[in-house]
């Protein structure tokens, strides 16, 4: 009964920590994802004004972005992965048959596609580079903006009427977590290449532009080349960080991971306390066990058991309990992250995870615990006389 | 001489209260000896009886068991001399209650790192001697005292010790179940056994060639019967 209680106790114990541990990687990887809808390592530029004078021209002169920039800072930065223009004409209206709606259109490059995590649904592509170089009438348009006007009906292949002139549909966007953006989320929007945005409007500067670094290179570096570049072309200072405005998305994760960093370290804390806490109880627990069974010790040392026999019968049977209760304590942890998902709770909690590591970890850490636990119980048992042990006076 | 005791005392110590169960005894016992200890409650049977067999050492004096000083062995020599050289049979029996028969005579040779072939011929052999062949994959609880005892015999004859030591082995059994027990010790003192044995009854202990009288924490005679 007694080694029936152990045994779940550090069942429970490793079942919680599993369970908390895998949670905790779950809800963190969820938020990163979220977080990274709008895309990986990206900072979007916008236009500003200059605060430092600079070889004799003042401050407050607007700096903004032509597409000419955004193909030489792509030609000359060695830190960027991607880079793409975005134009934008925030009321456009789009129609298919029937319906219409306004909404945002931007004029974007081939890579802003990748960049920004805009996935084309099966069937669907994204803009490529021969639509730029013949400035086709083609569009990309959100999944919920395809919702609207298209309903259950295929959109891809489709024309549709963005401000009366005619577009195909080449793609869909596939639906994606994004609680992040700067001008609409992606699924009201549609997107056209940026060579036909201009056909079309003839803007003399971008609205902004997106920039993404190499996964080795940090953002810092990225942002000084573009004002390094931006700077020369346009008599500013480098320094003057006023000239461009960049959010810098990756500093938005940073503070997740950092969190969650922090998070973790607290879930770890419980973790531990919550072992400590077994380990005591199995310890008590052997205790008594050994108090219950010391006649049984004595009898064996009477027929001859060596003190190394008696310590390792007992330091045996602390670790099938904790083992066993351990083994099973993680499988039905397991069993608990795998049913998890069945439960649909939404998209919050993450797809909690067993973290393979984390779990060999708490069963060595068992592991010890069971056997400090089995050794001071065990080493009291071996050193008693037999006499004392067995009582006879 | 198999057992020598010189100047044996054993002083129990309870808070600042010293009792002294053994007073500087003297003791020889030659192998093949057949003795009774006897003497009322409180004169130091028992605790003489632990000391010979090595289950609690002396507050002073010497002990040679069979020219071996005692106090010198270490806990792993000793455990080897309980294993080997002694078979222990108590008033209480103390049989593991949930082992067999078997299990429970198989110990002693399992402590000895006897192999489970030669150690299931042994228990066999054995338990057959005492009669309970039929008895082997019962428990405790399943048998009659007397059942238990002779276990519990078949268990201390297990290594073939030279030394039996027997505490009360009558004490909880009647009188026919005692006979019978008597009568078996009988046997293994025919066989070449050193065989000690602690009792209250009279009857038994006059059976024996040899009394050693206790009271007190002294020894108030020791001999021959004629």
């Amino acid at each position: 009964m007694r080694t029936a209680l152990t045994m779940f106790g550090v069942f429970w114990g490793t079942c919680s920590i599993v369970l908390l541990f895998a949670f905790g990687k779950g809800i963190t990887e969820q938020q990163i994802k979220d977080q990274k809808g709008m895309g990986d390592n990206i900072a979007i530029i916008w236009p500003g004004v200059t605060s430092m004078e600079f070889q004799g021209l003042p401050t407050g002169r607007r700096i903004r972005p032509t597409e000419d920039d955004v193909v030489l800072i792509k030609k000359k930065s060695s830190a960027l992965s991607a880079i793409s223009p975005e134009y934008r004409d925030g009321s456009v209206t789009i129609k298919f048959k029937k319906e219409s709606r306004r909404r945002s259109l931007f004029g974007v490059w081939p890579e802003f596609g990748d960049m920004r995590n805009i996935i084309p649904d099966e069937g669907s592509r994204f803009i490529n580079e021969r639509d730029m170089a013949e400035k086709r009438r083609v569009v990309f348009i959100g999944n919920r903006l395809k919702e609207d006007i298209f309903g259950e009906e295929e959109a891809v292949g489709e024309r549709v009427l963005i401000d009366n002139m005619p577009f195909t549909v080449i793609g869909v966007m596939k639906v994606k977590k994004q609680n992040s953006s700067y001008s609409g989320r992606d699924y009201r929007n549609a997107y056209i290449p940026s060579s036909t945005f201009q056909s079309m409007y003839s803007r003399r500067y971008v609205n902004n532009v997106v920039v993404q670094t190499k996964p080795e290179i940090s953002m810092e570096v990225t942002k000084s080349q573009i004002f390094e570049i931006m700077g020369a072309k346009y008599k500013f200072d480098p320094t003057d960080r006023e000239t461009l405005s960049i959010w810098d998305t990756t500093k938005g994760i940073a503070f997740l991971k950092d969190f969650f960093r922090a998070f973790r370290y607290f879930l770890i804390g419980i973790g531990i306390a919550t072992l400590i806490t077994g380990g005591i109880g199995v310890s008590n627990i052997m205790n008594i066990v050994l108090e219950e069974r010391t006649k049984e010790i004595g009898i064996k040392m009477a027929l001859g058991a060596k003190k190394g026999m008696i310590l390792f019968q007992f330091i045996f049977e602390t670790l099938i309990i904790t083992g066993v209760g351990g083994v099973f304590g993680f499988l039905f942890a397991y069993g608990i992250v795998k049913a998890f998902p069945l439960l649909q709770l939404g998209d919050f909690v993450g797809t909690p995870s067993v973290d393979v590591w984390g779990s060999v970890m708490v069963i060595f850490v068992l592991g010890i615990v069971g056997l400090v636990a089995g050794y001071f119980p065990a080493k009291r048992a071996a050193n008693l006389q037999p006499v004392q042990a067995l009582k006879l006076f | 001489m198999i057992i020598e005791m010189n100047n044996i005392s054993k002083v129990y110590q309870t808070g600042n209260v010293e009792f002294a169960a053994l007073k500087e005894i003297n003791l020889k016992l030659k192998r093949g000896d057949f003795v009774a200890i006897v003497g009322p409650s409180g004169s130091g049977k028992s605790t003489l009886m632990n000391l010979i067999g090595c289950l609690d050492l002396p507050t002073k004096g010497n002990y040679l068991l069979d020219g071996r000083e005692v106090k010198h062995l270490s806990s792993n020599e000793l455990a080897e001399v309980r294993n080997k050289k002694i078979g222990f049979v108590f008033q209480a029996f103390n049989l593991l209650p949930y082992a067999t028969a078997f299990e429970n005579v198989e110990l002693p040779l399992l402590f000895a790192g006897v192999k489970s072939k030669n150690r299931k011929e042994r228990v066999h052999e054995i338990l057959e001697k005492v009669g309970l062949s039929d008895k082997m994959e019962n428990k405790p609880t399943e048998m009659s005292g007397g059942e238990m005892q002779r276990v519990a015999i078949a268990r201390a004859m297990a290594n073939d010790p030279e030394i039996i030591l027997a505490d009360e082995p009558t004490g909880n059994l009647d009188s026919k179940s005692g006979a019978a027990i008597v009568d078996l010790f009988k046997e293994l003192w025919k066989s070449g056994k050193t065989i000690i044995v602690i009792t209250h009854d009279e009857k038994i202990a006059g059976q024996l060639p040899r009394i050693v009288k206790l009271k007190d924490g002294l020894i108030e005679s020791n001999g021959y019967a004629n």
